[in-house]
C-alpha cells in the first residue's frame, strides 16, 4: 500500500482540497494498485481513464463536490453507462447500459470517479463470492501461518476485498439480506445498509425488490457517512424511494452516547457461534457503556424465523425479477430447438449458474398455484411479525448491538451445502426484512488473525444513531489491522 | 410434503430453464431440503396478522403521464442479441 492508498476518504478529500497532493497523483496511485492486484480477482472491469477524468476535473477546479477527485470501486450490480454491467452473470455478458444508475450518477455529481466494476456473487445471490461467473474473489486476509485462499464474503465480496486491500478507498455495495455487512465483517471494514428507500434502486440490477438497498463500504465510519450522504436522495424513478431530505450524517457524527439505550437481543445468543464472537459482543457492550450508553436486554421473539422467511420472500421476488432474462433484449441468447420457448429455456439454462437456478426454482415453486398462500403469504405474515418485534424493541432502546456474522471468513470451497451457506446471514437478515438501517463495524481479530465484526441496527431513518454508535465502537476497538500484502 | 422429480420438472418448465434428467434428480433433494427447512414457519401463529406489503410505510405516487426519456430506440437495441428493422428479433412464433 502506498502512502496515498492507505488514507481514508476523509483524509484524501482534505488533502486534495489543501493541495497536499493532486487528485491525479491519487488516481494514479489507485490505478496502479488495482492493476497490480489481479490475483485477488476483485475487479471485473478496470476503468483507469474514468478515475483520471474525475481527477482532472477536481484538479482544474471544475468539480468541487464533496467527493471531488475521489476514485471509487462500483459493484457490478450498478448500471454504469457504456461500461459492462453483468451482475456477475453469464446471462448479462457484454451488457453495456445506455444509462447510469441513480446512485452512481449521484456519486459522479459529488465529483467521484470510477476505478472499475467489482466482482460479486451472481445476481447478489451468495455469501462467499463463489457463485460469480468470473470466479471467486480471493480475500486479502489469510489465516496466521496459512496460505489457504479465503472468501471475502458476499455478495459484495469484490467491494470488501478491494477496500481491505487498499485498491479502492471506498466502494458501493448492495444488501438484500446481509450482502454489505457480512463481507464488511469478513474483510475488517465498515459497511452500512441505510433505511429501505434511502438509496434509489433505479439502475441497480434487481434481486429482491422489497429488500434490495445500496450502501457504502469503506475503512471508517466517517468515510461511510461521507459516501452515504452522496449516494442517497429522493428519486422519482424508483417507486419506493423515500421523499426525505438527506441528513448531514458526517457533520453530526458524535461518539457521545449519553442518554442512548443499547438493546441487546437475547435471541441472538445462538448455539454453535464461536465463543470469540460472543466475547467480542460483550466487549462491544462495554465499549458502548463507556461511551455513555445504557444497555438494556430486549426480545425479538421471531428472530429464528427470519432466515426461513427470507428464503421464501427473496427467491419469490427473484424468480419474478429474473424473468426478464429471456435472450430477447440484452445479454446472452442461446437458440434452442423448440422455437421461442426453446430459446428462453436454453438461454436461461446456459446463462444462470447453479445457485441462481436453485433460487429461481424455489421462488417459482412458492409462487405457483396451490402453494402461494402456504409459503408466500405465510412468509409475508411472519415478516409483519418480525417488523413488529423491532417496533416494540425500539420503544425500549435507540440502537441494537449484535455480532455481524456467526463466523470469521471461511476458505474458498469449504462450504458446499446451500443451507449451511444461508446461515451466514442469520444476524443480518432480520434488519433487512424490517427495512432498518444497519451497519457492520470491525471489532477485533480472532485467534487465527481474521477480522470479526459488530453489527448495529437502528430505527427507521435513524442512520445517525447507527453511525454514532459505530464511531464509539471504532474509537474504542482501535482496529488498525490490515492484511499483509501477499498478492 | 416432499417435492417429486415430476414436480421439479414442472417447475423448471414454468421457470423456463432447460434441465437434464440428471440435473432434476440432483435438484429434487436440494429443493426438498430447503423447503423442509422453511416449513418451520408453520409453527408461527399468524392468525389475524395482515401480510406485510410495504416495509417502510409510504404511499405509491402517481406521476405525470408524460414521456421523460424517449427517442433512444437505437441505444436500447444496441444490446439486443438480434435486432432487425428497429425491432427485437425472435425465432418465428407463427406457423
Amino acid at each position: 500500500m502506498s502512502e496515498l492508498t492507505a488514507k481514508t476518504i476523509a483524509d484524501l478529500r482534505d488533502g486534495i482540497r489543501s493541495r497536499e497532493f493532486t487528485a491525479r497523483e491519487l488516481a494514479e496511485a489507485f490505478n496502479a494498485a488495482v492493476a497490480a492486484a489481479k490475483t485477488l480477482n476483485a475487479y471485473t472491469v478496470e476503468t483507469p481513464e474514468d478515475a483520471l477524468a474525475a481527477a482532472e476535473a477536481a484538479d482544474s477546479g471544475k468539480s468541487t463536490g464533496p467527493l471531488a477527485g475521489i476514485p471509487l470501486g462500483i459493484k457490478d450490480l450498478f448500471a454504469t453507462k457504456g461500461v459492462d454491467t453483468t451482475a456477475g452473470s453469464r446471462i448479462l455478458k457484454d451488457f453495456r447500459p445506455p444509462y447510469e444508475s441513480t446512485v452512481v450518477a449521484n456519486l459522479r455529481k459529488a465529483g467521484a470517479g470510477m476505478l472499475g466494476k467489482l466482482n460479486m456473487d451472481e445476481f447478489a445471490m451468495g455469501s462467499s463470492n463463489e457463485t460469480s461467473a468470473y470466479g471467486p474473489v480471493i480475500s486479502p486476509w489469510r489465516r496466521k501461518g496459512s496460505n489457504v485462499g479465503l472468501t471475502p464474503g458476499g455478495s459484495s465480496g469484490g467491494s470488501a476485498a478491494a477496500v481491505a486491500a487498499g485498491i479502492a478507498p471506498g466502494a458501493t455495495g448492495t444488501d438484500t439480506g446481509g450482502s454489505i455487512r457480512q463481507p464488511a465483517a469478513f474483510a475488517g471494514i465498515c459497511g452500512i445498509k441505510p433505511t429501505y428507500g434511502r438509496c434509489s434502486r433505479w439502475g441497480i440490477v434487481s434481486f429482491a425488490s422489497s429488500l434490495d438497498q445500496a450502501g457504502p463500504m469503506a475503512r471508517t465510519v466517517r468515510d461511510c457517512a461521507i459516501l452515504l450522504e452522496a449516494m442517497c436522495g429522493f428519486d422519482p424513478k424508483d417507486s419506493t424511494s423515500l421523499d426525505e431530505p438527506v441528513p448531514q450524517w458526517e457533520a453530526n457524527l458524535s461518539s457521545d452516547l449519553k442518554v442512548k439505550r443499547v438493546g441487546i437481543p437475547k435471541e441472538y445468543r445462538i448455539d454453535g457461534v464461536p465463543s470469540e464472537i460472543n466475547a467480542l459482543w460483550d466487549r462491544g457492550i462495554e465499549w458502548l457503556k463507556d461511551a455513555g450508553a445504557t444497555p438494556v436486554e430486549i426480545s425479538l421473539p421471531h428472530t429464528k424465523y427470519a432466515l426461513p422467511t427470507y428464503y421464501i420472500i427473496a427467491p419469490a421476488e427473484a424468480s419474478s425479477n429474473l424473468a426478464r432474462y429471456d435472450g430477447v433484449r440484452y445479454g446472452l441468447r442461446v437458440t434452442g430447438d423448440d422455437g421461442l420457448n426453446g430459446m428462453y429455456s436454453a438461454t436461461r439454462a446456459e446463462g444462470f449458474g447453479a445457485e441462481v437456478k436453485r433460487r429461481v426454482m424455489i421462488g417459482t415453486y412458492v409462487l405457483s398455484a396451490g402453494f402461494y398462500d402456504a409459503y408466500f403469504t405465510k412468509a409475508q405474515k411472519v415478516r409483519a411479525l418480525i417488523k413488529q418485534d423491532f417496533r416494540k424493541a425500539f420503544e425500549q432502546c435507540d440502537v441494537i448491538l449484535t455480532p455481524t456474522a456467526p463466523s470469521a471468513a471461511f476458505g474458498i470451497g469449504e462450504k458446499t451445502d446451500p443451507l449451511a451457506m444461508y446461515l451466514n446471514d442469520v444476524f443480518a437478515v432480520p434488519a433487512s426484512l424490517a427495512g432498518l438501517p444497519a451497519m457492520g463495524v470491525p471489532g477485533g481479530l480472532d485467534d487465527q488473525g481474521l477480522p470479526l465484526g459488530l453489527h448495529l441496527i437502528g430505527n427507521e431513518l435513524d442512520e445517525q444513531t447507527v453511525f454514532n454508535a459505530g464511531l464509539a465502537i471504532e474509537e474504542r476497538a482501535g482496529f488498525t489491522a490490515r492484511p499483509e500484502k501477499w498478492w | 410434503m416432499p417435492v417429486s422429480t415430476e414436480q421439479v420438472r414442472h417447475i423448471a418448465k414454468l421457470a423456463r430453464i432447460a434441465m437434464s434428467d440428471e440435473e432434476i434428480e440432483r435438484l429434487a433433494p436440494e429443493l426438498n431440503n430447503i423447503l423442509g427447512w422453511v416449513e418451520q414457519l408453520g409453527e408461527v401463529d399468524t392468525e389475524g396478522v395482515e401480510p406485510l406489503t410495504a416495509v417502510i410505510d409510504q404511499k405509491l405516487r402517481l406521476r405525470e403521464d408524460a414521456v421523460t426519456e424517449g427517442n433512444i430506440r437505437d441505444e436500447i437495441l444496441a444490446n439486443a442479441p438480434e435486432a432487425q428493422h428497429g425491432f427485437f428479433a425472435v425465432p418465428k412464433v407463427i406457423e
